[in-house]
């Protein structure tokens, strides 16, 4: 189960686009950090599989741009601090990552981010009064079951590593 | 004696990535400094800091890379000598902000004798150690917090050492502020540098940031730390206590001290720079 994250009050539909925009554009920069680390530990294959989830997530932000139509919409979405421990729900777990982790791992950190999203905008659906934020927040939960839907058929191309994927055939043996 | 308040004149809105330098970490994924980097730049844009009149000093070792990823002033130093390095600065130049980065290697162990001094002079600037309680940069050897079982290719058996306690040491030493955070939560954290930030004298803040290459058993700290169940107290030795019997793992500010920094008087001396560089020429 996980943990639906607390966020940012809504009281409009121009709130929740500017947050829904800022959810993606949150995760544009941390898979993009990834990338950078993977490509810094020389890990090709996670560093193009970071690099696409970036590219999508830039797609799903641009989308929301343009349906916004607002001209203050970057500027209300950058102003929106109030993620637990500043993370938004499509920010991938820093923590959880590893310079020799497979392509396996990426998914599950991804499919993590798209629950956590998921779920954030079904607790807006629930708890909104305002019919509007409702509609429109239905239609980013039917977007974002896509999404954890997408990476579950992802996920069956690239099966559970076995336990020994950490393991470096390059340890150091001595003290220098 | 009350406490002297703190100088930060706060300047600018800034937000967090104002404070960013473009150049990319090279951190291991998954590496705790990561988090810390996240932690420093919304605690200077919380202050408001103006980049010109703050400084990054740091040592060697993966945490010191830091000043290299902010953008304000840096200067990453010699191998244990971040501490005596911004102790310079600091004195010359009391007008800057000054946050000294290390690590448990090379804050402890290199540096551990302008460890204890920088407390007992009490000069006012923050310290951050990134405690990983490995050499990260080096390949994973034991350092002067690693437990004495810690069984590597490297220290085959383990130490068999015990380890070294920062915060009873810095207490018992002379800080004015101790805090021990976690990596994992970058606000609590960047909260606990602006308080240390903000406090007059020599604050010290650790930082508990898991080597998830070297140290994959630190992963574990996310569930294990957990807010210290009292508030801060301003006596030292109830302090030591409470940290000499606790798990190392509570977080948030455990002291706050009301010792007054040090400050030497400026131009009180009757020699003249001018004579002194006479008496040294060739």
């Amino acid at each position: 189960m996980t943990q639906v994250p607390a966020g940012p009050s809504i009281a409009s539909v121009a709130d929740l686009l500017a947050v829904a925009y800022r959810i993606e554009a949150d995760a544009v920069q941390r898979y993009t950090l990834l990338a950078d680390q993977m490509q810094a530990h020389n890990n090709a294959e996670l560093m193009h599989i970071f690099r696409d989830l970036a590219r999508a997530e830039g797609l799903h932000a641009e989308e929301i741009c343009r349906l916004s139509g607002d001209p203050a919409l970057l500027e209300r979405a950058q102003s929106l601090t109030d993620w637990p421990e500043g993370e938004s729900p499509e920010e991938a777990d820093l923590g959880a990552t590893h310079y020799l982790m497979t392509p396996w791992h990426a998914l599950q950190l991804s499919l993590q981010c798209e629950k956590r999203a998921l779920e954030f905008f079904s607790s807006v659906v629930e708890t909104t009064r305002d019919p509007k934020v409702k509609e429109m927040a239905a239609e980013f939960v039917e977007e974002e079951a896509e999404h954890v839907n997408l990476v579950y058929r992802l996920l069956r191309k690239y099966p559970r590593p076995t336990g020994s994927w950490p393991d470096d055939s390059d340890t150091a043996r001595a003290q220098d | 004696m009350g406490p002297v308040m703190s100088s930060i004149e706060p300047r600018l809105t800034c937000k967090p990535a104002d404070y960013k330098s473009d150049i990319n970490p090279i951190w291991c994924p998954g590496c705790g400094d990561y988090h810390v980097l996240m932690s420093f730049t919304r605690a200077f844009a919380q202050l408001g800091l103006a980049p010109e009149k703050t400084v990054v000093v740091s040592g060697i070792g993966c945490s010191s890379r830091i000043p290299a990823y902010i953008n304000c002033y840096g200067f990453h130093g010699v191998h244990g000598r971040a501490l005596a390095l911004a102790t310079g600065l600091k004195l010359t130049r009391p007008d800057l902000t000054v946050v000294v980065a290390s690590g448990d290697g090379d804050g402890y162990s290199i540096g551990g004798n302008h460890f204890l001094h920088a407390c007992r002079r009490n000069i006012d600037m923050t310290y951050v150690v990134m405690d990983n309680r490995v050499y990260g940069m080096t390949k994973g050897q034991p350092s002067p917090t690693t437990e004495p079982d810690f069984d590597t290719a490297l220290s085959p058996g383990g130490t068999g050492l015990s380890p070294f306690h920062p915060l009873v040491i810095a207490l018992a030493s002379g800080a004015n502020f101790v805090a021990r955070t976690f990596s994992g939560r970058p606000n609590e954290t960047a909260d606990v540098l602006v308080e240390a930030i903000r406090h007059p004298g020599f604050s010290f803040v650790e930082v508990l940031s898991p080597c998830v290459t070297f140290r994959p058993d630190e992963r574990a700290w996310k569930q294990q730390v957990h807010p210290a169940p009292v508030a801060a107290t301003n006596d030292p030795a109830k302090a030591a206590r409470r940290i000499m019997t606790d798990d190392g793992f509570n977080i948030g500010i455990l002291y706050r001290g009301e010792r007054r920094p040090y400050r030497p008087k400026i131009g009180g001396s009757s020699v003249e720079l001018a004579s002194l560089e006479q008496e040294f020429e060739l």
